[in-house]
């Protein structure tokens, strides 16, 4: 395997590794807000015990993102140097106001989040939780600005083949931003919701049933029920504004070939890009042109428009794009049926969790890690769809790509792909190591009391 | 605003290699002293590693960030430089990764996990730690030598290796000292006063090779009136050296007095070498190849990160202030509460 390859694919496997916690902290700090601003507001110290347990899971989720993240920020320089080369004069702002506005900020209030409450009065404690929650939203935006301009890049020139920024809220505001940026922070909404529910589910098979256990469980299929519509309706969306801008990305995810009206919709395709063709095709007829174009004859782009004469392909890797974007709509309807039967019995006869039977809570616990499917099933549609671009129609990644010796790249990428695999063994078995410890010490404790705010219930950092 | 300070081909490079030395010097003294508790962990018994822990608990992403801003200034003002620099470092900068990670992960885990498996994270912090130093200072003794693979200036890398870890050491003992009580703040006397001789060895090591190395940096030093002016920082270096020692002497006092002087003085230590080392290589950003001027990105972009900056940079410095406030004293048990 050449650098090239093997550089993109230790990207891949950073990136997707990283992705996993923050699209867990990005929402579960807001969830945290809820439960700290219930408390404030009730005084049920039930909330105050949600808060503590989930804490520790953001803890972990956050040192896991920073140190995964940090190892991107240096592999922009080991691996990809053309990129800040040609493109350093918009994507350097974006990531140093990334750097300034969001790292700084989140890393600070953790540390008064995490350890302060018996240090600082109440109100800075709720503050700091806030501060921190709005620190992972900034940091998403800006790197979902940068993403989005890669994808769709406006407000900028070419002087002697290096990017120049003209107008910065073009930038920022790239055609494609909206929709990734929501998209995005949705996933991490469902994501943090099924975590919720399924981890809860996990302590109620458990015989862990108090109000804490209760209130998240709730709190996390209900988030999940309200989301998910509205993500479907915002990946519609999406998938409008990328037939727009990047055609040949809706091209390979349809798997249509020829451009042309009446496309059917492929349940299941094995597409061939040697014969471009598919086999094996399950379809609904004119299925992919009325969900493209709202209408039965609806011209939809086809991959065979992006070969040049010379023969050269530039469209992205057929089969991983098509594959990549059905796991993330298989998951994402899967969740909306686990989500909706499950609030559906909850508010059946108003009997809440207990009307959940327990093959419902087995199906959740696994769904607990459902948003991380999809997520990153989304992702590799959309950025192996970009492909063969890096900047699109600006730089391909071929240009960005270092000259290092591949035995080099290998040796680090097994590394890498090494310590990912233990870390996220590890990384999981604590979390239902944790669930079932707040089982064995809650169940000594009282299970529902008031307290006055601001009078956290103690809990070890352990 | 571009030309408030004259042509800002040249003040912006010059503003943007001052705030990333100033990242630079920040993370080398905050992360310096939690990757050095760190590196202490196999000389202290078991209660007494939660209670180091606990004495960089609030603070050590934070310390962290700073590396990423100062390679986040590399990368965004000076490109060119930022390639040039991680390509040519490509392996010692894979392995500090791999130690950062395992530290930053042992943190958390080593205070979840079922206590079987407590000893096994101790180990990776340790090891991250020691992966992390020892590839830094492998870095800054390449970065000294020009980015050349000799067995020279392999040998001289070795050794910044071994020195930036043994400061790493010193100054996380130091650290101990002011945040510890008891039978570990002895230890951590101890401990510094042993690291200081690594200390001294290893500025001195550096200070030596670095002239005769380069040529350049010869006569940046060593020419009139140059060294009359540099005179004062190897003197000021002398004194504080043995300001460390006396202080060191008599520590721990009975009341506790003096706790933070060792910390502090060690800080104003590494920044004196800190501006020796900036002094030598300005204006170079890629020693003898890029100068600040060549490397930077268009000014255009560089003036709207430095707005920012002007904003954001003091709000920065300002809650971090508030975290050290609110965490002084000595480390307690940490605790989510």
């Amino acid at each position: 395997m050449d650098t090239l390859l093997l550089s993109r694919i230790q990207f891949g496997a950073n990136i997707s590794f990283h992705i996993l916690f923050p699209t867990i902290t990005i929402a579960l700090g807001w969830v945290l807000l809820y439960f700290k601003l219930r408390f404030n507001r009730s005084g049920d110290r039930k909330w105050m015990r949600a808060y503590g347990f989930w804490v520790k899971i953001f803890a972990l989720s956050f040192a896991l993102g920073v140190v995964s993240g940090i190892t991107m920020s240096f592999q922009f320089g080991t691996n990809w140097p053309g990129f800040m080369e040609i493109a350093g004069n918009v994507a350097g702002p974006l990531l140093a106001y990334e750097i300034m506005t969001a790292f700084f900020l989140e890393a600070v209030f953790l540390g008064i989040m995490l350890f302060g409450v018996s240090r600082v009065p109440g109100w800075l404690h709720t503050l700091a939780t806030f501060l921190v929650a709005f620190g992972t939203t900034m940091s998403a935006f800006w790197i979902l600005v940068l993403s989005s301009w890669m994808h769709t890049p406006a407000g900028f020139e070419l002087r002697d083949g290096v990017v120049h920024a003209t107008n910065w809220l073009e930038i920022i505001f790239s055609p494609s931003m909206h929709y990734r940026l929501a998209h995005m922070l949705l996933a991490s909404g469902l994501t943090v919701a099924f975590l919720l529910a399924g981890i809860s589910a996990y302590r109620w098979l458990r015989n862990d049933r108090g109000t804490d256990v209760r209130a998240a469980m709730v709190t996390g299929l209900s988030l999940g029920a309200l989301l998910i519509p509205v993500q479907i309706f915002v990946g519609d969306l999406h998938g409008l504004n990328t037939l727009e801008h990047q055609p040949a990305k809706v091209a390979a995810m349809e798997g249509n070939w020829e451009t042309g009206g009446n496309v059917p919709l492929l349940l299941f395709a094995v597409p061939d890009e040697a014969a471009r063709t598919n086999h094996f095709e399950i379809a609904i007829p004119h299925g992919a042109s009325l969900i493209l174009t709202h209408s039965l004859d609806g011209e939809v782009p086809g991959l065979n428009d992006f070969v040049t004469e010379k023969g050269e392909v530039l469209h992205p890797p057929v089969a991983p794009v098509f594959y990549a974007f059905r796991v993330m709509v298989g998951t994402g309807l899967a969740m909306l049926l686990v989500s909706w039967v499950g609030v559906g019995m909850m508010l059946w006869r108003r009997r809440g969790v207990e009307a959940l039977p327990r093959p419902m809570l087995w199906a959740m616990v696994p769904f607990g890690f459902s948003g991380w499917v999809a997520t990153l099933a989304g992702w590799y549609t959309t950025e192996i769809g970009r492909q063969p671009w890096l900047v699109t129609n600006v730089m391909t990644t071929a240009e960005a790509v270092a000259d290092v010796p591949p035995a080099m790249v290998a040796s680090t990428l097994a590394v890498y792909l090494a310590i990912y695999v233990l870390l996220l063994v590890a990384y999981i078995s604590v979390i239902f190591h944790l669930a079932r410890k707040a089982g064995e010490t809650g169940a000594a404790k009282p299970d529902a009391g008031v307290m006055r705010p601001g009078m956290g219930a103690r809990l070890p950092a352990e | 605003m571009m030309t408030l300070f004259g042509d800002p081909e040249i003040w912006l490079p010059v503003a943007f290699a001052a705030m990333m030395g100033l990242s630079i010097l920040v993370y080398v003294c905050l992360d310096g002293f939690d990757l050095g508790v760190g590196l202490l962990f196999p000389f202290a018994e078991g209660d007494e590693k939660d209670r180091m822990v606990a004495s960089i608990g609030p603070f050590w992403d934070a310390n962290e960030t700073w590396l990423v801003l100062a390679i986040g200034i590399l990368l965004v003002a000076f490109p060119a430089a930022h390639g040039t620099i991680l390509t040519a470092l490509y392996l010692p900068v894979a392995v500090m990764l791999v130690g950062l990670i395992l530290r930053g992960v042992a943190f958390e885990f080593r205070a979840k996990v079922a206590p079987e498996r407590k000893a096994r994270w101790n180990h990776a912090f340790h090891a991250g730690s020691l992966m992390t130093s020892l590839s830094q200072g492998y870095m800054l003794g390449m970065y000294v030598m020009g980015l050349q693979i000799t067995w020279f200036t392999l040998a001289f890398s070795l050794l910044t290796a071994m020195f930036l870890t043994v400061a790493y050491s010193f100054i996380g003992a130091t650290w101990l000292i002011l945040k510890t009580d008891g039978a570990l703040q002895r230890k951590a006397v101890g401990w510094s006063r042993g690291g200081i001789w690594g200390v001294v060895l290893g500025m001195g090591a550096i200070s030596l090779a670095t002239p005769l190395v380069s040529p350049r940096i010869f006569e940046k030093w060593f020419s009139v009136p140059e060294i009359f002016l540099l005179m004062p920082l190897p003197l000021m270096a002398g004194g504080l050296i043995v300001l460390l020692w006396l202080l060191l002497r008599q520590m721990p006092k009975s009341d506790d007095r003096l706790a933070w002087a060792p910390f502090t003085v060690t800080t104003i230590l590494f920044a004196l070498g800190f501006f020796g080392m900036a002094y030598s290589f300005y204006p170079y950003v890629v020693p003898e190849t890029l100068t600040i001027y060549e490397a930077a990105s268009a000014p255009e972009s560089l003036v709207i990160i430095f707005a920012g900056t002007l904003f954001v940079l003091p709000m920065i410095a300002g809650y971090s202030v508030l975290s050290y406030v609110i965490f002084r004293g000595k480390a307690t048990e940490l605790r989510y509460d």
